[in-house]
């Protein structure tokens, strides 16, 4: 389980996450949603050791998040998929994929993984060889949500993966995202912009405002909340 | 055998040296996003020792071999005992973008005191295995001599096996990976501050061979290197200071065209020549000769 | 500029701007010469050469503390200065007030050309090039043979600048009377500097140096601000040299080498690139320390002796940039700051 207790973090003046606790069932997924600038990506780099938390406390399992450096985190389990579709571009795509099991070494399993992921995002496959920078902004995503896989995660930290595609592939990406939770059981924590469809496939969600969290509850709950839904999410 | 053929033999073992200098401090450069002027010191220090270890055992192989392990090491720990603490203390303002540049020239003028220290400041030749005279083929002498072509020899296979190493290992992945991004790297798993130590023991390593392999044809000083890190930037901004391909071709090609000035113009129009190329470099096609446009901002 | 005035007391903040500038140049005057009056002969000369260390790390305070640009070339203007200098003087007896003129707006005139090609550059790309440049432009004096090669140019001190005298009899030695125009040189310098900064330029370069594209924006030329600073301070550096080059009576291409724009360099870290006053302590340091290093290692080898300086200087600057990266001015400044709080918390 993820636990996050009264968790705060500043950026110099700016107070990005102000006590925010809330936890997360290992097997489900929690959207967190929130205007542009509510602390929702400050959230998700504490989490994984990317900015310094000011008090407070996370947990994954007996891991206490708030202690590992950056690239111990992802041994523990966790993987994040910074905002912005997060590839190298002057590597090649499968040298991306394989960056994200480099510290799992000679482990006979990355292939497994490899063509798991694969199998996920066809489209990878056919461009091994071509270079990150050559692909369109969705097969990005795809490539960094790729990356995060190949570390065979527990815990998968997504930070707007719908940022800038096109409907029809926010659909895809989404609907793979959910698929994988539920064949594998994987523990999803999703930061969107995009309510809509991270409500549809999130067991639970919190809504942040100026780093505080607003509303919290079942998915569906916060869907249909009227008051919230203007207030908070614009739609 | 024609001057102009022999001229450009010449600029063979000098432009590989170049090169290697060039790599180290493209090494340093991807993954500090500093130019390390100590690399000449640190080069110095090095041959040094390989010239100590000479005296002692008498072995060239033993020195060359032991130059290059204490420039690797040398350069580790320069990285951990004093780039470490210097990055996480970045602050800003002036003394923020100076700082590097300043620790880098203060461990340069340590490195070439303590040389000075030790060995005193006169002109010493460095041994070589092989003879620095000109061989000769079908009775004609030519300017290229057996540890000329130890130096190319040398300088080739230490490029390859960093290529290999960049290009086909996983070690070299995440170097990669950290120069160009290191926070995807550190999310994806690479211990970037363990990387950034390699970079630096490997650019080392590979400023000890090329102060070996220059010293016997020059001289060995406390500054002598001085000149051979002019070089060596030069190069690396010739070839971008991205790739060490770049460095690499940066590195031969300075070695040419060096070698045709010292031929037709003469030794002391060599230095002027580097810097208008730099300056050019830098001004014309700032993303080196074989960059990428629009790469960089100079 | 609130570095070491904020020592001074509330009874001198009292007075008047003007009056209290005169007052402090007067009580500077009086100390340089009562010092020039108080030590030796060899003391005097040295005493000339923290005068031109000073204005040569008043120019790197000027590039790197205001404009943000970094030079490691700068003793070629130094260099620049003191040849122009010793042209003028010597070849064309020109009197020395106007040889400094005229080195000054020389070397100025190199830096607008090499600051045109700066401007264009940053950070380690400038580094390296004006470190290129600090290699290079010694060599250059070999080419030409105007500027005397390895040799460089050496004058009778007495014929160019004699002391005034009554009878054939001076009023002071020499090398005092040297002394005594470097103080005025130094004097000079520092009030234009401090002109300089506090003036529009001043505020554009920080402008610039905080934020290129936001000044930018403001309508601010930053090409032409950068290559400004770069002639003014290439200005200030030829001033320098050409008083190093009275100091010495002599300007020869060993003197001007890379060690000399490490030299400056380090005056300027150790006394804080951002302070004009802090440069009087950085070329203190730069008089002092191989006095000291001297000192420590009078009974060793020679060897040792010859390097003792160029490791303390390099274990300072090192030093310096990981644990006092505001250097000694800065250092002072919190001092002051934290005798003055708590001065205010006791008399309350
Ligand atoms: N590195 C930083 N330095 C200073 N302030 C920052 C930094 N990163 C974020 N902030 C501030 O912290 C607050 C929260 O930012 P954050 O990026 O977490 O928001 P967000 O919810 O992810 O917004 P968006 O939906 O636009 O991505 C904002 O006010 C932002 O300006
Ligand atoms: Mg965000």
């Amino acid at each position: 389980m993820l636990r996050i207790d009264s968790l705060t973090t500043d950026h110099g003046q700016v107070r990005a996450v102000d006590h925010v606790s809330f936890d997360v069932e290992v097997g489900s997924c929690t959207a967190v949603i929130g205007a542009n600038g509510a602390g929702k990506s400050s959230l998700l780099r504490t989490l994984s050791g990317l900015v310094k938390s000011s008090s407070g406390s996370a947990h994954w399992g007996d891991v206490d998040l708030l202690k590992l450096p950056t690239s111990e985190v992802v041994r523990h389990g966790v993987a994040h998929v910074p905002e912005g579709r997060s590839v190298i571009a002057e590597l090649s795509v499968e040298e991306n994929l394989n960056l994200g099991a480099l510290w799992r070494g000679k482990d006979p399993d990355v292939t497994v993984t490899k063509s798991e992921v694969l199998d996920l995002f066809p489209r990878l496959g056919e461009r091994l060889k071509q270079g990150a920078d050559s692909l369109s902004g969705g097969e990005r995503q795809m490539l960094a949500i790729g990356r995060a896989l190949m570390a065979r995660p527990k815990l998968l930290l997504l930070d707007e993966p719908s940022l800038g595609l096109a409907p029809i592939v926010i659909e895809q990406i989404f609907h793979t995202i959910d698929t994988m939770r539920k064949a594998t059981g994987l523990t999803v924590v999703l930061v969107e912009q995009n309510a809509v469809s991270a409500l549809a496939i999130a067991n639970h969600a919190i809504v942040l405002a100026l780093g505080k969290i607003v509303a919290s509850g079942e998915a569906k709950a916060i869907a249909s909340d009227e008051s919230l839904r203007h207030a908070y999410l614009g739609y | 055998m024609s001057t102009l053929l022999s001229t450009l033999i010449t600029g063979l073992s000098l432009g590989a040296i170049y090169s290697l200098m060039a790599i180290a401090l493209i090494l340093v450069w991807r993954s500090t996003r500093v130019v390390n002027f100590a690399q000449a010191g640190q080069a110095v220090l090095s041959t040094y020792i390989g010239l100590e270890i000479h005296r002692m055992t008498g072995s060239y192989w033993l020195a060359i071999v032991l130059s290059i392990i204490f420039g690797g090491v040398l350069g580790g720990l320069i990285d951990l005992a004093l780039v470490r603490p210097l990055l996480r203390r970045a602050g800003s303002g002036p003394e923020a973008a100076v700082a590097p540049v300043i620790a880098t020239l203060g461990l340069l003028a340590v490195l070439q005191g303590v040389v000075g220290m030790f060995w005193g400041g006169e002109l010493i030749k460095f041994p070589s295995a092989f003879s620095t005279a000109g061989l000769s083929i079908g009775g004609s002498k030519i300017p290229f001599s057996a540890f000329d072509l130890f130096t190319v020899g040398a300088s080739l296979a230490v490029m390859l096996a960093f290529s290999f190493i960049f290009q086909r290992t996983g070690l070299g992945l995440s170097m990669r990976a950290a120069a160009f991004s290191p926070e995807v790297a550190q999310l994806a798993g690479v211990r970037t501050g363990r990387v950034r130590t390699i970079g630096w023991s490997f650019a080392g390593a590979a400023g000890g061979l090329a102060g070996v392999l220059i010293t016997p044809t020059t001289f060995l000083a406390p500054n002598s290197l001085d000149l051979l890190l002019v070089f060596g930037f030069t190069a690396a901004v010739v070839g971008g200071l991205e790739s060490m391909i770049g460095g690499a071709l940066g590195g031969l090609a300075l070695g040419f065209g060096l070698a045709l000035v010292l031929q037709y113009a003469g030794s002391s129009y060599t230095f002027m020549t580097a810097f208008v190329v730099l300056l050019a470099v830098l001004l014309l096609r700032p993303q080196g000769l074989i960059g990428k446009r629009g790469g960089r901002r100079v | 500029m609130v570095d070491v005035s904020n020592l001074s007391t509330t009874f001198f903040s009292r007075i008047p701007r003007p009056l209290r500038a005169l007052l402090g140049i007067a009580i500077a005057a009086f100390a340089w010469v009562l010092m020039g009056d108080r030590i030796s002969e060899f003391r005097v000369t040295q005493g000339s050469m923290v005068a031109a260390y000073a204005l040569a790390i008043i120019s790197i305070v000027m590039l790197t503390g205001y404009s943000g640009q970094v030079s490691l070339g700068h003793g070629s203007f130094l260099a620049v200065g003191a040849y122009a200098c010793a042209l003028f003087l010597v070849n064309l007896h020109w009197p020395l007030w106007l040889s400094f003129f005229a080195s000054v707006l020389a070397a100025a005139g190199v830096g607008a050309i090499v600051g045109i090609a700066a401007a264009r550059l940053s950070g380690p790309y400038l580094a390296g090039t004006t470190l290129a440049f600090a290699v290079g432009v010694p060599s250059i004096s070999g080419l030409v043979s105007i500027l005397g090669g390895e040799q460089g140019i050496s004058w009778d001190a007495a014929e160019q600048y004699a002391p005034p005298s009554r009878y054939g009899d001076p009023y002071v030695f020499l090398n005092k009377w040297v002394y005594w125009i470097c103080g005025a040189a130094l004097a000079i310098g520092i009030a234009l500097a401090i002109n300089i900064t506090k003036s529009r330029y001043g505020r554009i370069w920080r402008a610039v140096r905080a934020d290129e594209s936001a000044a930018a924006l403001a309508g601010i030329n930053v090409a032409r601000s950068k290559i400004l600073a770069f002639a003014v301070s290439a200005g200030f550096a030829g001033f320098a040299g050409a008083i190093l080059s009275v100091t010495l009576s002599s300007v020869a291409p060993s003197t001007f080498g890379l060690s000399l724009s490490f030299l400056i360099l380090t005056g300027a870290v150790i006394g804080g690139v951002r302070s004009i006053y802090g440069a009087i302590i950085g070329a203190l340091a730069l008089v002092i320390l191989p006095t000291l290093s001297d000192m420590i290692a009078s009974n060793a080898s020679e060897s040792i002796h010859t390097n003792l300086p160029g490791v303390i200087t390099g274990v300072l600057l090192v030093l310096t940039v990981l644990f006092n990266p505001g250097g000694t001015a800065a250092a002072f400044n919190h001092l002051a700051h934290g005798l003055r709080f708590k001065g205010r918390r006791s008399s309350h």
